[in-house]
């Protein structure tokens, strides 16, 4: 039997009415990387969204590790995972405080989050960033220092929106490079919403293809491109998907 | 017109000669209004950031009733804390009537919605994605209300120096609940009043010239605030 962190059942979002997802069944196994790949607006965001516990579905449920969410303590949940979103929101202080902050709300000492905090700048690259403002740094150096702040808290789960949209090819293979080596190390659980199916490619063992709020195929990263069942897949392939 | 100049010069002495008197009256008008912005925003932020964060049965009430609560008439509010700190008034027995207890108390309430619902305003205006950043990261409830006030901390400061505009100017309950005892519970406004209606205008002149110092220094500070948020 396989080991799933998160499996949903029949899973849907309405906003005013209006379907985004509509029964999702997704099955994610520990310690893999999974890929939500789908063109623009199919309700990626959202879905990872709901899986992070930040928006309650309109029906359907999820489960961790096989328990329905019930009987699971939020605030545990919580702790065990976190999303890095799209829009990367940093909060108004110090790129030193954005990055601390998880750990600080877990109470842990100030030496422990000094030695964490400059040791994840220095992987993504933002070495001596501490006392800068947030606010005032670019747009890839802001997903960076949202990924940093993620990464801190080793979580078991990781969800990353689109983590390299606003990054340049060498800050992108830089964080593919973190991506996967996250995974190895820690057997952190990792699923990556993007519309890029190279990355999707490059990255996760497997995928699910989402279109207009369903999951039309879910399988191994690398079958789902060469040999995918849904014909929808093969006119995205080819750059021919009609929205 | 010589008598307005001879105050004004009066006026500029009693300030610069560091009169005992009139800085008897600055000093109890600041910390008069000091402690009752104080305890206002203990009620205040709070209330704000439930209301503004939080969805629950009556929420809609209690901004509606913040929002009525800003325009209190300054009088009416003196003489529901007058009947009941009266002796024979419910509080009587704490006989705080014509102490700065009383104007504190007066105050408080004054301040309080105007704290509240600009402290609201000021939440609501926290982008929703740092709420969920904040929780995604792990943040309890509580420490996610305090990263929004946080990141509302200038319109908060902002909200604070209004409810002190409003408290240390305002001379209705003052008047009413405080007495106008000189050493206790006159304060700028009041002693204004009391200085011009005898005709002693050097004194009355030199607390207006503070009293508009102070205006100025908070309307200066708000322009500053609005100046960072932007
Ligand atoms: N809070 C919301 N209120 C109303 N509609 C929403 C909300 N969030 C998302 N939607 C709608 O849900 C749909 C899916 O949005 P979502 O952000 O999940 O798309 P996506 O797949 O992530 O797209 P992209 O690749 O462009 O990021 C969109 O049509 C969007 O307008
Ligand atoms: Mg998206």
């Amino acid at each position: 039997m396989k080991n799933y962190t998160i499996q949903t059942h029949n899973l849907s979002k309405e906003y005013n009415g209006e379907a985004v997802l509509k029964e999702i069944n997704l099955q994610l196994e520990r310690g893999r990387i999974h890929a939500i790949i789908g063109p623009s607006g199919v309700g990626k965001s959202v879905l990872l969204r709901l899986l992070n516990l930040l928006e309650e579905p309109t029906s359907g449920e999820i489960h961790f590790d096989g328990k329905a969410l019930r009987e699971n303590n939020r605030l545990n949940l919580h702790r065990r995972m976190t999303l890095v979103f799209q829009k990367p929101a940093l909060f108004n202080t110090s790129v030193y405080e954005n990055v601390a902050y998880g750990l600080k709300v877990r109470k842990e000492n100030r030496s422990s989050i000094l030695e964490k905090v400059k040791k994840a700048l220095e992987v993504i690259g933002l070495k001596g960033y501490e006392h800068k403002r947030a606010r005032d740094l670019s747009g890839g150096e802001k997903q960076r220092v949202a990924i940093a702040r993620a990464m801190v808290l080793e979580p078991e789960i990781l969800f990353l929106d689109e983590p390299t949209s606003d990054l340049d090819p060498r800050n992108v293979a830089i964080i593919e490079e973190l991506i996967k080596y996250i995974n190895r190390e820690f057997k952190t659980t990792i699923v990556i919403a993007t519309h890029n199916m190279f990355q999707a490619r490059r990255l996760a063992h497997e995928a699910s293809f989402l279109f207009k709020g369903r999951i039309i195929e879910s399988r191994n990263a690398q079958e789902i491109f060469t040999s995918p069942k849904d014909k929808r897949i093969l006119r995205f392939i080819e750059g021919k998907m009609i929205f | 017109m010589d008598y307005i100049l001879a105050g004004l010069k009066e006026a500029f002495r009693l300030l610069f000669s560091f009169d005992r008197g009139t800085y008897t009256v600055i000093f109890l008008s600041l910390r008069i209004s000091g402690i009752a912005v104080l305890l206002a925003s203990c009620l205040g932020i709070p209330l704000g950031a439930l209301v503004g964060l939080h969805k629950f049965p009556g929420r809609g009430v209690i901004t509606t009733l913040l929002n009525t609560c800003f325009a209190l008439p300054t009088v009416v509010v003196g003489l529901f804390v007058y009947l009941f700190l009266s002796h024979r008034g419910p509080l009587g027995m704490l006989g705080l009537l014509y102490t700065p207890g009383a104007m504190i108390t007066a105050q408080t309430i004054l301040a309080t919605p105007i704290i509240g619902a600009l402290s609201l305003v000021a939440v609501k205006g926290v982008d929703p994605a740092i709420t969920k950043s904040a929780i995604s990261l792990g943040a309890t409830k509580v420490q996610t209300t305090l990263t929004v006030l946080r990141e509302a901390r200038v319109a908060i400061l902002a909200a604070l120096i209004a409810g002190f505009g409003r408290v240390v100017t305002e001379i209705g309950a003052a008047m009413i609940v405080g007495g106008n005892i000189k050493g206790t519970t006159r304060v700028m406004s009041t002693a204004i009043a009391l200085e011009t209606g005898k005709g002693r205008f050097e004194l009355a002149l030199a607390l207006g010239i503070i009293l508009l110092a102070v205006a100025f220094l908070i309307n200066t500070g708000l322009y500053y605030l609005q100046r960072i948020r932007e």
